[in-house]
């Protein structure tokens, strides 16, 4: 489902970031550790589609993606790739239900699922609410019903739990274990929090030992 | 969810904001459009009202001021003149016709102009009821008259003497209302016709009762073998030749005065157009600044968006979206804008003529829409796209890694 092949990347040329190849399969895990700075996010927004590697390759069910141009590689992400940030970032001036919908806009899916999905996570009650009135748990929660609104094949999570306390960043690692297994998804978390090691046990480390 | 939808929404996240920027340009928009419906309105009821009239005579004086009060009946007529000259300039071959007018008198501030029915055939007037006057003090009413007043046929009143109301009234000859005319549109509406004769006999200190009953004159000039007077005189051209001939011929006698309709009235919109341009310049001054408020806005608000613009990008939306959806922010306050702009406009004439019943402004219409505002909706959406241009083009370069990771 998702390989990435020799990949390579810099922002100044005498620091190279050599990331190991990878290649997950339909429904595995992977947990990316390492410090602050050592390119976690990187890799991260790299296998997102959102940053053009130097060198190597990254293939997403078949394709590759930065073959993609423009408008097509934007569609591409948004079908088939669901991110998690940090910050929930839900955009203010929508209701929880029109951050999904514009979701399914903007790749083109019919979002039929956004109530379940709602469901599941325990904020359908929540769908008319505006971001302002959700707690912090609540409000990741909705990110995590955004990333997954158009049904993706690949899951990134950039420190999903960084902000949340022990409880709620168990609960996030936990709802998105089982969103992944149910959606059969490739599920990425890139994290330096000790807290969600010992959730999946398929782990690399980038940048030395974290 | 769409564009237009997502564009709205963040539109409304700032009512205040936006509130003011849709206002300021509203206002801008509002001042064009008075401008327009004004201009436009004021042009076409002066030119239809001074069809058919090729030069007006009447006393020495400003020539503006006698086709106003002639032709428009807004002005105070410039003085009478000796109905001696007038029937010799009838007698003029370059003269096709003449109707004589005799002014001075109202009843409530509606002016009551004699005449003959030349007049009304020159307007092509019909009656909606009755019949043109017969005899000394039969009038006929213009529609708007009858309308405000609340006459009717057989209903009598007393006229009082100069052009507006509150002067002293005529008691001893009271008029008597024979016939009532079609809405016509132009300057008879708020017209009282009747006959020469009435206008001098109500001036008149004796009462001489048996040239009350006599059938007043219907074309040309009243006979009389008095010494009278009329107030000016309206004069068709027999050939183009006159209109080269006839001013100079009149203008050089001492007593008389020709203007010519069409000339004055362009030199009064040469007067006025000092004044709209000067007000059609801050009108666009408002435009610009609207234009400037509405770039500030969007650009500042852009900083605090960079954030949402790259999620959306995360959730695939494309660089050309992200463009049109700021673009679509400018077209939607502008659109706004230029309709509430139209609309405070036609408010604006609707509260003049409620103000005004009288006089040249009550003649404006609120309910005319003209071609012209379409353009201002067009003027509109390109101040929008182009105010939104470079905050929109700052979107479509939003480099999302970059963006994401920099929170």
């Amino acid at each position: 489902m998702l390989i990435a092949k020799n990949i390579e990347f810099s922002y100044q040329p005498d620091q190279k970031f050599n990331i190991p190849t990878l290649e997950l399969k339909a429904g595995e895990q992977l947990l990316i550790l390492g410090k602050s700075g050592s390119g976690k996010t990187t890799v991260l927004n790299m296998l997102g589609g959102l940053l053009k590697p130097k060198r190597g390759e990254i293939i997403i069910d078949g394709t590759s993606i930065y073959q993609l141009k423009g408008a097509a590689l934007d569609k591409f992400r948004g079908r088939n790739i669901g991110i998690i940030f940090q910050k929930p970032h839900i955009l203010s001036p929508l209701t929880v239900e029109e951050n999904l919908k514009l979701a399914n806009f903007f790749s083109g899916t019919n979002g039929n699922k956004n109530e379940s999905l709602l469901n599941d996570l325990d904020i359908l009650d929540k769908r008319k609410a505006r971001v302002y009135t959700l707690s912090e748990g609540e409000a990741q929660r909705v990110s995590i019903a955004r990333a997954l609104a158009n049904s993706p094949k690949i899951i990134l999570a950039d420190e999903p739990t960084a902000s949340l306390d022990d409880i709620n960043a168990a609960n996030v690692v936990k709802l998105l274990k089982e969103q992944a297994e149910k959606f059969n998804a490739v599920l990425i978390i890139v994290t330096h929090d000790q807290r969600v090691k010992d959730h999946i046990s398929n782990q690399i480390t980038i940048g030395g030992e974290a | 969810m769409n564009m237009l939808k997502l564009s709205w929404k963040y539109l409304i996240a700032k009512p205040l904001n936006t509130g003011l920027n849709i206002l300021l340009l509203a206002l801008g928009l509002a001042i064009i459009t008075v401008l327009i419906l004004i201009q436009d309105q004021f042009e076409q009821k002066m030119t239809k009202d001074a069809e058919g009239i090729d030069l007006v005579v009447g006393a020495k004086g400003s020539p503006l001021q006698l086709i106003l009060s002639s032709v428009y009946h807004i002005d105070f007529p410039t003085g009478n003149i000796d109905m001696n000259d007038a029937m010799a300039l009838s007698k003029n071959r370059l003269v096709k016709n003449i109707i004589p007018l005799g002014m001075g008198d109202n009843y409530l501030g509606y002016r009551i102009v004699g005449t003959n029915y030349d007049y009304l055939e020159l307007y092509d007037a019909q009656m909606i009821e009755g019949h043109p006057w017969e005899k000394p003090f039969e009038v006929v009413l213009g529609h708007e008259v009858a309308d405000k007043l609340g006459l009717k046929i057989g209903d009598t009143f007393v006229g009082s003497h100069g052009i507006g109301s509150s002067s002293h009234a005529h008691d001893e000859h009271p008029y008597t209302i024979t016939g009532i005319l079609v809405p016509m549109s132009n300057v008879l509406d708020k017209l009282i016709l009747t006959s020469i004769e009435s206008v001098w006999y109500t001036h008149d200190e004796g009462h001489d009762h048996e040239k009350f009953e006599k059938t007043v004159a219907k074309t040309g000039f009243p006979e009389t073998d008095e010494d009278r007077e009329v107030t000016s005189l309206l004069v068709q051209y027999r050939n183009p030749m006159a209109a080269v001939q006839l001013p100079r011929y009149i203008n050089s006698r001492s007593a008389l005065q020709a203007a010519s309709p069409s000339f004055e009235i362009s030199r009064l919109f040469e007067l006025l157009g000092v004044g709209i341009k000067l007000i059609q310049g801050l009108a666009i001054v408002i435009i610009i600044i609207a234009g400037l408020g509405i770039f500030i806005a969007l650009f500042n608000s852009l900083k605090e968006r960079k954030y949402d613009l790259a999620v959306m990008r995360t959730l695939g939306a494309s660089s050309t979206q992200l463009f049109l959806h700021i673009v679509l922010e400018g077209v939607i306050l502008t659109v706004l804008g230029a309709i509430v702009g139209i609309l405070i406009g036609h408010l604006f004439i609707a509260v003049l003529v409620i103000q005004n019943d009288q006089g040249a402004i009550s003649t404006l219409s609120a309910t005319v829409f003209l071609k012209e505002e379409l353009w201002i909706l067009a003027y509109a959406v390109l101040v929008g796209i182009i105010a939104s241009l470079i905050p929109a083009w700052s979107a479509y370069q939003t480099d999302i890694a970059k963006q994401l990771t920099k929170s």
